[in-house]
């Protein structure tokens, strides 16, 4: 059975690679690479694969879910400026592609315990672009 | 890993199949045979898959917007399904072959180093396909 919690990020970034010169990052990534940065209001949809328990009838604790969904992701990133407060961004560039793994590696370790395994890291940055990362 | 992007065209259409009688085609199809055709929003969601490289991205948003544009939006966009699009000529324009015209479209020589994975098309709300891409 699949279970999905959806969480909000707000936060900036700028997407520039910088080993590459301001013309190949403009090229890339267009105006993501605008060096004082804009923002989105992220969406985020963190799918879990499991049974539920035989006594509690939950696969997981939605409360727990929801206060590691806070713990790696919102409070870190929410209200924040990706690149410049939230590692490895200084170093990564932080395209959508880029965040969704990251998010995924802060995930995995604390929710796939048992029976239940992360299975899904679904990252909205607008309404017209998503990217899913199963973990590879 | 995956990436979906969503476009939208709107377009006009009639569902009507000369393989049945007029009775037979306003009991299948009912409003949407009405003689003179209708209109819809279509939503249409295009994934790619592979492997985010040095810049971080699967596929170019601008290249892929230009493929999907030059391929679908530019041919459905603000056209009539049944007389102005070539490939849906004598084909019942429901989205069921609407999402397998897409597809072929897009699949014919695909110039992304990205895969094609496939199309997701919405009609209205309340009714969406999907299909998969064998690239």
């Amino acid at each position: 059975m699949l279970l999905t919690r959806r969480a909000e990020f707000s936060a900036s970034h700028v997407c520039a690679h910088p080993g590459w010169s301001e013309e190949r990052n403009r090229a890339v990534y267009g105006a993501n690479a605008n060096p004082n940065g804009h923002g989105h209001n992220y969406i985020l949809e963190v799918t879990l694969q499991g049974e539920p328990d035989p006594v509690t009838g939950m696969v997981f604790d939605l409360r727990e879910l929801k206060d590691i969904l806070n713990e790696e992701v919102v409070d870190p990133m929410d209200h924040r400026h990706l690149n410049r407060e939230v590692p490895p961004f200084d170093k990564i560039v932080p395209t959508t592609e880029n965040v969704a793994i990251e998010i995924w590696l802060r995930l995995a370790p604390r929710i796939s315990r048992g029976g239940v395994k992360l299975a899904n890291v679904r990252l909205y940055e607008t309404n017209d672009l998503y990217v899913d990362y199963g973990g590879e | 890993m995956k990436l979906t992007r969503r476009y939208e065209f709107s377009a006009s259409h009639r569902l009507d199949t000369p393989a049945l009688s007029q009775e037979a085609n306003r009991e299948l199809y009912g409003k949407c045979n009405n003689p003179h055709g209708h209109g819809h929003n279509y939503v249409l969601d295009v994934t790619v898959a592979g492997s985010p490289g040095e810049s971080g991205q699967i596929a170019s948003r601008a290249e892929l917007d230009a493929v999907v544009s030059e391929r679908v939006l530019a041919r459905y966009d603000h056209r009539n399904l049944n007389l102005d699009v070539p490939e849906l000529c004598g084909i019942v324009p429901t989205t069921e072959n609407l999402a397998v015209a897409i597809e072929k479209a897009l699949s014919a020589n695909w110039p992304l180093p990205a895969k094609l994975a496939g199309v997701r098309i919405q009609e209205t709300d309340r009714n969406i396909f999907e299909l998969e891409s064998k690239g």
